[in-house]
This record gives structure tokens, C-alpha cells and sequence, in this order.
């Protein structure tokens, strides 16, 4: 088989699965490490270069990185990764000096931004300190979009949202709160030198069936709900209340209703758990709040009694399912009534641009989503660009925050007239981790201990208030051990085969035994043989030398299983195999070093 | 940190032997030995065998002497019983513990320096015993342990690290072996693990001493340019004569193979060797010709490995001396010691 081509710098990002999967490939294991040094505003830049917001993210994350991390396959537990940030955030000291500065002077171009959530501020945030002069649109009294508006301040406290994004203010940002964008036309025709569309997907899907008109005080549409409690247009909710979907809007829905007085709250599902879309870590915090999830009902029709809703009828469903768990069959086994006097429907959000007119020159797609480019996140006019929510469909905040890098490096080059397409590639710097005999820069012992929980406030307590945070934040125990969880992925096996004598003494020492030396073979499969676990590749791929210099066989490595824990660099008499600490370069708007001159 | 140890890791899915055990089960303490030692290898290959076989550790003797090679019964099997002897004498210790009781599996691991100088006479006698043991001669033709003498087992124009020539002939523990009635005699190198684990798992079944004269290289005082013994030398000599797979008696050889080219050899455990010959002149049942193959590879630098002899014909020393099949300390009191009018009966018979 071809040598493995480690040159490639994917090759050791993709090792590195929980900066790999996520979005803007945070560099978790390297400020872990500075986490487990105690040092906690180092830590939280680093994450901010590539994050943005630290302090929200460790709260609200989707958390792609987790499902990912290297350690599920140990142990099944993901490091918790969301909640390390978090340490790193609430034990910073004022980064502010440390933080992108206001430029001295602006470069005199003009950069629209319409919407002021996350994707809207990571633009400002890379650009403002360039020197471009942002200017960001928002129809809502305040900033943040979703981050506001739908996340409940028990799990996003205002303060920690109002610190992020003014950092980004305070680097020469202009927010115009209350003022709505009614037309496209008439904002391009201001001159600005670039549009940024990041008006997210605000439009909550309605439920049209039997019985919606009559009953459509008591019917709410989820995300517009959320946003009425948020600013305080909404403090009460009947006694009785079932939420309709079962996605993180929905786990939103039901944990604010709790506390809007609210008795008995379910949450209705038309499938089986496994189909559910909400994070298993919501649904188990909305459980520990006694919401009840009931699966395998789907809406048929609201109950309504002098004009008023009194209840809400669902077909029970039965579901065929294959081994793969996907459904093959379904069908209808009876039908049952559900008392509530309010129904909140959380079953998904959609794109809406009713102030971008058909002859702006933007072309929309299908479902009406904008045509954008997904490298450039350019639309089809020229200067105009889109990220977050409004450009794709609904995603999450970490998929916003990298669309807004992305677009932030478009929005670059169009304004310094550079293609768009010649953008500054990733990198990969690696740097040997030996300091001794059985010495490392890193870590490298591993730890059996179990994923740390995060402990909540009582149940108590936490209903008195709206704005009670739930999650405490891990205590100092808990980051000690849970740090020293992260096998440190980025710290990479680095194979040199002319050095290596076949003596065996790597095989022999893994304590995984994802190393084998064989005879070069025309398949992966083949060689993959030649371990004694040979594994089906998963998510990582297999490494394979080039020809070992006194046989002709080649080294494979399962990547797959490797634990970084370094042994074989430490057992290797010739230092053929090395640990070397990677660093991945994702290049922002200020790596487009072309465009200094 | 002044060492590391190599944590011991339960993965998801982790295969596991007949008696559920994981492969790491298998695994004794951190060797402190050289990084790249041969003779880590050696003790990975003896963990893997076992773990093939499915034997429960506590059921296995492992014994040494004195040397790098005698510390490595520490890194393997940690809740096998084991002894470390005086230099030279593992054998001997080896012969009585066999002696007391013949239920165990004994392991010896000794080296070049233990077995072909200080204690050459002890392993002659526990081959000639044909003491039920598998014996493993870690051979790096080196003193590694004081810094790089010769040993007996170097070649003739071997070079010392620090340039010094060795003019003495060797021992070969094959051919001294052979000449004194092994009835189980292979060579293996630590580089070759597929080789050596099969070979080991069939010296295991074999009934009586089963000698693997192991080429394991010393990486701090033996691998440089002009040893004999170094990885890359190893490498360009090595030839494979005979490879043996153990069948253990579960299982049928199922395998087709050619007359001539593959040979079962029967065990008196029920189970089988299957000898499959890369070299098709090569008789490993026949003494005198294996003989004549050693001493000319001799000549030829080449090293001949495999199983290179085997005679399953000849009793193991418990069977000859008739020792019981209940281990001593198993038997009543009054049977280990009859007593003084017994013993006057005994000695009226030589009166």
C-alpha cells in the first residue's frame, strides 16, 4: 500500500477527533493541558481564537467534539470537554488587555452586518481589529439572536452573554439595536463594501391541524415563545402544558414553563427515544426536572371547548425497525386524549427573508434557503455573504461562530480584491514533546477515573427564579481529575522508519496493541490482519510506514485505538517513533498574510 | 517521574481466552530492562502463548538465574508462582520443583551467560532428566548486564562494541543440546513473534524439556556493525527451516498439506504439532541429519530456525522415575513419611 502521507496536515487533525469534529476546530487538548496548569485566561484565549465565546459555549454547546473524543472509545465517556471550557471561563482573570484591540485608525471600508447574534459577532470580532468598520443590525432590543432569545438565562446567565459580545463591541463595533433591515435593496444601495447576512432561522414551524385557529391563544409557536419570556412579555403559562417535539427547543420549552408556574409538563414525541434529536445531556436535565417525555405520539387534533383549548387528541404509534434502527414500518394501534391547557410546538425552525427582494440579485434554493457557497459563504451576489442558521438551515453556535470566520476571510479578500477562493491552507507544526528519559511535556499517564458530573442546583431552590443557573461548574476536584481524562490526542505518534530496527519493543509495550510491523500487503484489510485486535476502521484511519529498512516491512498503526500515552516513543531504542506535540493552524482573517502589502 | 508503567486498560470489546481472560492478564510488572531489548520480546511472545493457551497463570512455575534475562520472569504472568535462583542453578531448581509435583507448567528463562558458562552443566543434566519444562535460552552472545564481555555463546570474529575480536569457538545450545538426547530442540529470533509464540505454545505441549534458543539482541552492547547478534545481522541470516503449530487436542488439523512438505507430530496430550517444512531437506525428526544441518549452517553464518528437532517417543523424567501423579504436598503425612520401621526394612534390604 501507498506510505501514509502525514504531510497532509488533515492527517494529524483528524487524529485529533474532538478538534476535528468540531466546527471551528477548538484546539481542546492543548488548552486543557493549560487548564491543568491553572492557567485559566490562557486557556480561555486559546479557545476564544478559534471559539469565540468561551464563557456561552462551555454552557450551551452542542458539544460535536464529545460524541468524538478519543476516550469513548475507552472507557464510553467522553471527557467532558463543554465543562473544562466553562472552568476555563469562570476562573479567568480580565482578558481584556489581552483581547484584539480597537485599531488606532479604521481602513475606511464599510461592513453591514445584519443580525446580531453569534455568526454577525464573529465577523465583527475578526474583522473590527483589522481595521474594517462594522456596523451590526439588530431589530431586537437587544443583542445576542438566539443566544438571547431562546436559550433561558438558567442555562446562559445574562452576564456571561453580555461580557462576550461586549469584548466585541469595545473593538470598535457599531450595534444599532431596534432597527430592522426592511430592505435589501435599499441597505446595498447605502454603499457598503460588504453585506453579512446573519439573521438566523427565526420562524418557528406551525401545526396545522383540526382545531389550531380556535385554540390559538393557548398555542404557541416554541423559539417565539422562548423570546417573549426572555424579554419579559410572557411570566405565565397554564397549570397543565404538553410541548410537541422533542428537539433542545423543545427541552427549552418545557424547563421554562416549570418555571413559569406550570405543574405537569410532557413532552410529546411522535418516535422512540433512539429517533429523538434533542442532546441526550438536555434530555436528561429536563428528566431531572420531573418532566415526563412520552414517546410514540402523534398529534392528530387540539381539543378545544367553548372556543377554548382544553386538550390535544394523538394517534398511538407502532414502529417496525430493522437492525440497523432505522424504521422500516409504522402504524396507527389507537388514539388518546391529553388534557393541557397550553400547547408549545417545538418542531423545527425555517429560513425566512421576507426583506430580501426577488430582484436583489441573491438567488434562493430550495426550501427557500439562500444559494450560498460553502467555502466562501458567498451568495450569488457579489459582496454579499451569509452565515449561521440563515445560510444552511438550522444548525448550532460553534457551526455559526466558524461560519462567521469563514465569511470574515471572504469578506477580506473581496475588500482587498484578492479571490476569494486563495485562501491561506491549514498548517500543521509539530514539535518533539521529549524532555528526558520518561519525560514529557505532556501528561502522557493514564487515568482510569470516570467522567466527572456536573452538580445542579436543588430542585428546590432552582424553580424561585427564572434566571437560577442550574449547572454549578465543576469544583476543584473535579477539574483535577477530569483534565487529566484527555489523553491528549494532538500530542502525535510520529513515525521516522528509516530509524527504526525492527526490535519489536513499541508492539510489545501498547497497552492498546494498535501497532504491528508486516509485510507490505495490496489492502488495508490485509495489513489491518496483522493486529492482534483488528478493528473494522471507524473513524480513524490506519498508518501506514514506508518500508522498514532492514526487512522491507512496513509499521502499521491503528489510529483508531492509540491512546497518545507515548510508550512507544519512550520503549523506542531509536527514537524512530517520537511524540510530538501538533499544533493545527486554521487560518481567520488576519492569517491572509498576502494582503499586509 | 524515574520509570513509567504501562497502564493496564480495559477497552470496549476487548477479546478475551476461554477462561475470560484479557491478553493483558497476561502481563507482569514494567521491565526495567534496556528500551528495544530482545528480551522484551521474548517475555511478550511467553504472555501471548499463554494467553493462547488459556492457561491459568497460577497454574505455571517460572524460574531463572542471574542476568538480564533472568530478571524478565518478573515482566510476565504476575500471578504465576516463580523463583529467582542462583546464578546457573535455575535448572536444578527446576528439576526439584518438577519432582514435587509434575501438575505445573515449569518455565525457565535463562540466558547465554547463565546456561552456556557458569551453569552449562546444570542445563546438560536437565536435558538429559528430560525434566518436563519449557526452557528459554535468551542468546545475545553478550555479557549485557556488566557491560559487554563476550560470552560463550559469541561467534568466532564477532566484534566486542569497544572493537575487540572473540577468537573462541561458541557454544551452540542445539547442537550441545542434540548431542546429549533433547527430545525438543528449536531455535527462534525475538524479532519474529509469529515464530516464537508458535514454537513456545508447542514446547508447552511437548512431554518432557523443550530448549528455545532465542536470538535476542542486545541494543546496548551487541548491535553494532561487526556483532554477530545485532537486529540487522539477525535479519539478513535468519532462515526459517521448520515452522511448528501447535493443535491442541480440541481441535482437528482440518488443513489439507502435502506429503513430505507438512508433518503432524503426535502429542501425548492428545493434541498435535504440525510441522510444515520451508526447507524440504530438512528432517526434524531425524537426529543425526538435524545435527549435520546445525553444523553446517555453522559454516554458513546462516541461522537455521524452527523446530529443528522432536522426538515425542522418549518419557519425561516423572515418568521414568515414577513420580507420583499427586503432588507432595497433597499426600498424607504417614505416605511422605512412613516411619522408622519402614525405613529399618529398607535398609535390612541392603544389609
Amino acid at each position: 500500500m501507498k506510505p501514509t502521507d502525514t504531510s497532509n496536515p488533515d492527517y494529524f487533525h483528524k487524529v485529533v477527533d474532538c478538534q476535528w469534529a468540531c466546527p471551528a476546530h477548538t484546539p481542546v487538548p492543548a488548552y486543557i493541558r493549560l487548564i491543568a496548569q491553572g492557567r485559566y485566561s490562557d486557556a480561555y484565549l486559546l479557545n476564544r481564537d478559534s471559539n469565540v465565546f468561551p464563557g456561552i459555549l462551555g454552557r450551551v454547546c452542542d458539544r460535536p467534539c464529545e460524541p468524538a473524543c478519543r476516550r469513548t472509545r475507552v472507557d464510553g465517556e467522553p471527557v467532558a470537554i463543554c465543562r473544562l471550557k466553562r472552568v476555563a471561563a469562570d476562573h479567568r482573570d480580565d482578558v481584556t488587555s489581552r483581547l484584539p484591540q480597537k485599531p488606532d485608525q479604521t481602513n475606511g471600508k464599510r461592513i453591514a452586518l445584519i443580525g446580531a447574534g453569534p455568526a454577525s459577532f464573529t465577523v465583527a470580532n475578526d474583522l473590527a481589529p483589522l481595521g474594517y468598520e462594522c456596523t451590526i443590525f439588530e431589530k431586537l432590543p437587544e443583542a445576542g439572536g438566539l443566544m438571547r432569545a431562546n436559550i433561558p438565562a438558567f442555562r446562559l446567565p445574562e452576564k456571561v452573554l453580555n461580557e462576550e459580545l461586549q469584548y466585541i463591541l469595545d473593538m470598535g463595533v457599531e450595534l444599532k439595536l431596534n432597527t430592522p433591515v426592511s430592505s435589501m435593496k435599499a441597505l446595498l444601495d447605502e454603499g457598503w463594501d460588504a453585506v453579512f447576512v446573519g439573521t438566523g432561522a427565526p420562524k418557528g414551524k406551525d401545526l396545522h391541524l383540526p382545531g389550531r385557529e380556535e385554540a390559538d391563544e393557548n398555542i404557541h409557536i416554541g423559539i417565539d415563545w422562548l423570546e417573549s419570556v426572555a424579554f419579559e412579555h410572557i411570566d405565565e403559562i397554564g397549570k397543565n402544558v404538553l410541548i410537541i417535539g422533542v428537539g433542545n427547543t423543545a427541552m427549552d420549552c418545557c424547563r421554562t414553563s416549570l418555571r413559569l408556574g406550570a405543574d405537569n409538563v410532557k413532552v410529546m414525541a411522535r418516535k422512540p427515544r433512539n429517533f429523538f434529536k434533542a442532546s441526550e445531556w438536555e434530555l436528561e436535565d429536563a428528566e431531572e426536572e420531573n418532566i415526563q417525555i412520552v414517546v410514540n405520539h402523534s398529534p392528530k387534533t387540539f381539543v378545544t371547548e367553548n372556543g377554548k383549548l382544553v386538550g390535544m387528541t394523538f394517534e398511538l404509534m407502532e414502529y417496525d425497525v430493522d437492525d440497523k434502527g432505522e424504521i422500516t414500518g409504522q402504524r396507527v394501534i389507537g388514539e388518546e386524549t391529553l388534557p393541557c391547557d397550553d400547547v408549545i410546538l417545538a418542531i423545527g425552525q425555517e429560513n425566512a427573508f421576507p426583506w430580501i427582494e426577488n430582484d436583489a440579485g441573491i438567488e434562493f434554493g430550495k426550501w427557500d434557503v439562500p444559494v450560498v457557497d460553502e467555502e466562501t459563504f458567498e451568495s450569488t451576489r457579489k459582496g454579499v455573504f451569509f452565515g449561521g442558521d440563515s445560510a444552511f438551515g438550522p444548525k448550532n453556535i460553534i457551526w455559526a461562530v466558524e461560519h462567521g470566520h469563514q465569511a470574515a476571510i471572504s469578506i477580506h479578500r473581496h475588500c482587498q480584491g484578492l479571490g476569494l477562493r486563495d485562501r491561506a491552507p491549514r498548517e500543521v507544526e509539530l514539535q518533539s514533546a521529549k524532555m528526558g528519559m520518561f519525560e514529557w511535556r505532556y501528561s502522557n499517564a493514564y487515568t482510569a477515573a470516570e467522567r466527572r458530573e456536573m452538580e445542579h442546583v436543588a430542585l428546590v431552590d432552582r424553580f424561585q427564579r427564572l434566571n437560577i443557573e442550574v449547572e454549578l461548574g465543576f469544583n476543584a476536584e473535579q477539574i483535577a481529575v477530569e483534565v487529566q481524562r484527555c489523553l491528549n490526542c494532538d500530542v502525535q505518534t510520529v513515525f521516522e522508519a528509516p530509524l527504526c530496527e525492527e526490535c519489536d519493543a513499541c508492539i510489545d509495550v501498547c497497552p492498546v496493541e494498535c501497532l504491528s510491523i508486516t509485510p507490505d500487503a495490496d489492502s488495508e484489510a490485509e495489513l489491518r490482519a496483522s493486529l492482534t485486535q483488528p478493528e473494522a476502521p471507524e473513524e480513524q484511519s490506519l498508518f501506514v510506514s514506508n518500508p522498514l529498512p532492514l526487512t522491507g516491512r512496513v509499521m502499521i498503526k491503528d489510529e483508531n485505538v492509540c491512546l497518545h500515552c507515548g510508550l512507544c516513543a519512550e520503549r523506542c531504542p531509536t527514537s524512530a517513533w517520537d511524540m510530538k506535540e501538533g499544533v493545527i493552524k486554521i487560518p481567520h482573517a488576519d492569517d491572509q498574510v498576502e494582503t499586509v502589502a | 517521574m524515574t520509570s513509567f508503567v504501562k497502564p493496564k486498560i480495559r477497552r470496549l470489546n476487548e477479546p478475551t481466552n476461554g477462561l475470560g481472560k484479557t491478553r493483558a492478564d497476561y502481563d507482569g510488572a514494567m521491565s526495567t530492562l534496556c528500551a528495544g531489548c530482545g528480551h522484551d520480546s521474548v517475555t511478550a511472545a511467553l504472555a501471548r502463548a499463554f494467553y493462547e493457551l488459556s492457561t491459568d497463570p497460577k497454574d505455571v512455575v517460572k524460574v531463572s538465574g542471574i542476568g538480564c534475562s533472568s530478571k524478565t520472569t518478573t515482566y510476565f504472568l504476575k500471578d504465576a508462582h516463580g523463583a529467582n535462583t542462583v546464578h546457573g542453578r535455575m535448572p536444578s531448581f527446576a528439576t526439584g520443583a518438577a519432582a514435587v509435583n509434575k501438575n505445573l507448567t515449569y518455565v525457565g528463562v535463562s540466558g547465554d551467560g547463565d546456561s552456556l558458562s557458569i551453569g552449562l552443566g546444570q542445563m546438560a543434566h536437565a536435558i538429559r532428566r528430560n525434566v518436563d519444562m519449557i526452557y528459554m535460552l535468551e542468546n545475545n552472545g553478550v555479557y549485557g548486564l556488566t557491560k559487554g564481555q563476550f560470552s560463550a555463546s559469541s561467534d568466532v570474529g564477532s566484534k566486542a562494541k569497544k572493537g575487540a575480536t572473540n577468537m573462541l569457538p561458541p557454544i551452540d545450545p542445539a547442537i550441545m543440546a542434540l548431542s546429549i538426547g533433547a527430545t525438543f530442540v528449536a531455535r527462534s529470533f525475538s524479532g519474529d513473534k509469529a515464530q516464537l509464540v508458535s514454537l513456545i505454545k508447542a514446547g508447552i505441549a511437548h512431554r518432557g524439556f523443550a530448549l528455545i534458543d532465542v536470538i535476542s539482541p542486545c541494543v546496548s552492547f551487541n548491535d553494532h556493525k561487526g556483532s554477530t547478534k545485532s537486529y540487522a545481522h539477525t535479519y539478513q541470516y535468519y532462515h526459517k527451516a521448520v515452522h511448528a503449530d501447535y493443535v491442541p487436542p480440541s481441535e482437528e488439523i482440518t488443513a489439507a498439506y502435502d506429503e513430505g512438505e507438512t508433518m503432524p507430530v503426535e502429542l501425548h496430550d492428545g493434541g498435535s504439532i504440525l510441522l510444515r517444512k520451508l526447507d524440504k531437506d530438512y528432517d526434524p525428526t531425524n537426529r543425526a541429519s538435524a545435527m549435520e544441518k546445525l553444523l553446517e549452517s555453522q559454516q554458513t553464518q546462516e541461522i537455521l530456525t524452527g523446530l529443528l528437532y522432536i522426538d515425542e517417543s522418549r518419557p519425561a523424567m516423572a515418568e521414568h522415575k515414577k513420580l507420583p501423579d499427586t503432588p507432595l504436598h497433597s499426600l498424607p503425612y504417614s505416605k511422605l513419611n512412613p516411619g522408622a520401621e519402614a525405613l529399618r526394612k529398607i535398609q535390612e534390604e541392603f544389609r
